[in-house]
């Protein structure tokens, strides 16, 4: 049996080598690329993501990992977005007006209550509001890591929230498109059974 | 919910090795930095911080080394500080997996140390470190808290309440605030400091610097209102687990990521 081989996507920003190890520790094969050939050779496609939403989006298009994202997207391939990586994936964001998302889903970002600090930055708890594989297996209420000051609004695509001065959007999913506000790769061993549900995803894509 | 106080271990290392007596009897070698921030996330802990004090610079990029094998093997976030003096020096460490940077004589020396890791680097991945002591002679500034850096030796003058806005101005996404005064003595924090900077800013705080007991680390969250609380002896010697820590915690009200 071979291994689901996952890119990372890399445009120069941010930690990514957790979420490679993280998916290396499940089983997968994984590298970090912004090359259109290999990511298209891949059974899976991580868009990681740190940092200001325009920083992050003036990187993506200046590395070309807008159109390498889309055509993973367009080819159905298991796609997961996190954190920032996560918020790329909407239309837009109140952090940096004027800057488009890649608008892969529906729905823009907007900034946290102002009654909380800002990061949020903790552990919290994810409360499923509709059934995802990527969330599948979790204990209730599980327990994962959160370091955002934005976050996406409510749409039909999330399948889970937190509650941080209000409900928080803290995954979706659209077909084969998933997305984490959260940082599975630093969330301990929920997050890493959620790093393996994607894996599983991949693995049975091929 | 909304506030979950994190515990965090603080790890000092020098030249790749963890210093400072750490005692944990079944250790196969107590001065592994891995080892042993594997074993505080098998405890609960929420995040490790890691200073490294190494004063040698032909010996600096041991560091790096840390941050590449804890991020091989413990998947929650940690923080390295010490002697960050450049981006670039913090992109090294970013790139090979540490989640944040913590500054702090250098920011003080130059703090556009700040806005520049802020905007490369996003301010999740920076935190202020802010070494304040009490002061009431002539020269101290007018709230009695003044910030130290060099390790506490050296007095800057500056009021560390103001000092905590401006890094957060310049963006600083979380402030680590050290009692001076404090640490080492297990008297506790210095709760009036902790209060005053934790009320003052709209980014998370560490609370850190004087932690004995258990109750302690509940009164840095109650009184002290900060979200965070970072200690090391109580848990390197083996009295007290990660664990011990937040069952000890929720007792008192505190809201924690309970231990699994």
């Amino acid at each position: 049996m071979t291994k689901p081989l996952i890119a990372v996507l890399d445009y120069g920003i941010g930690n990514l080598r957790s979420a490679q190890k993280a998916l290396e520790r499940v089983g997968a094969e994984s590298f970090l690329t912004a090359d259109a050939a290999e990511v298209e050779a891949a059974d899976g496609v991580v868009l990681p993501g740190v940092g200001a939403f325009g920083r992050v989006m003036e990187a993506i298009r200046e590395t070309g990992v807008d159109a390498i994202a889309a055509d993973a997207v367009a080819r159905q391939v298991p796609f997961l977005g996190i954190c920032v990586g996560m918020q790329a994936l909407y239309e837009s964001s109140e952090e940096s007006p004027g800057v488009e998302g890649l608008g892969v889903l529906p729905g823009r970002i907007i900034e946290l209550s102002d009654e909380v600090k800002r990061p949020q930055m903790q552990w919290n708890q994810l409360h499923s509001t509709a059934p995802s594989p990527l969330l599948a297996g979790l204990p209730q209420d599980a327990w994962v890591y959160f370091v955002h000051s934005f976050a996406p609004e409510m749409t039909d695509d999330v399948v889970a929230t937190c509650n941080y001065g209000g409900d928080v959007v803290a995954a979706a999913q659209r077909g084969s498109v998933m997305a984490t506000q959260f940082h599975p790769e630093k969330s301990g061993p929920v997050g890493i059974a959620i790093i393996a549900n994607f894996v599983a995803l991949c693995d049975g894509a091929t | 919910m909304t506030n979950v106080a994190r515990v965090i271990p603080c790890l000092d290392v020098e030249a790749g090795r963890v210093v400072k007596g750490v005692n944990f009897l079944d250790l196969v070698d107590a001065g592994d930095p891995v080892e042993l921030a594997a074993r505080y996330d098998e405890q609960g802990a929420d995040e490790l911080v890691f200073l490294d004090i190494t004063a040698s610079s032909d010996q600096r990029d041991t560091i790096v080394e840390v941050a590449r094998h804890t991020a091989e093997e413990v998947f929650i976030p940690f923080t390295i500080g010490g002697g960050i003096r450049t981006v670039d020096d913090a992109r090294r460490l970013l790139r090979v997996g540490a989640d944040k940077t913590a500054v702090n004589t250098a920011a003080v020396r130059r703090p556009e140390l700040i806005s520049d890791l802020a905007r490369e680097f996003g301010s999740q991945c920076v935190v202020a470190s802010i070494d304040a002591r009490r002061s009431a002679d002539a020269d101290a500034p007018a709230s009695g808290f003044e910030v130290y850096t060099h390790g506490g030796r050296t007095r800057t003058g500056i009021c560390a309440v103001t000092w905590a806005n401006e890094v957060e101005r310049l963006g600083a996404g979380e402030i680590m605030l050290t009692s001076m005064d404090r640490d080492g003595t297990r008297d506790g924090f210095d709760i009036e400091l902790t209060q005053t900077i934790s009320d003052a800013v709209g980014v998370p705080v560490i609370a850190s610097g004087g932690v004995g007991t258990l109750d302690h680390l509940a009164e840095g969250v109650i009184d002290g209102h900060a979200e965070a609380v970072l200690a090391a002896s109580i848990f390197h010697f083996g009295e007290h687990t990660i664990a011990d820590a937040k069952n000890h915690m929720l007792s008192r009200g505190v809201t924690v990521r309970p231990p699994q």
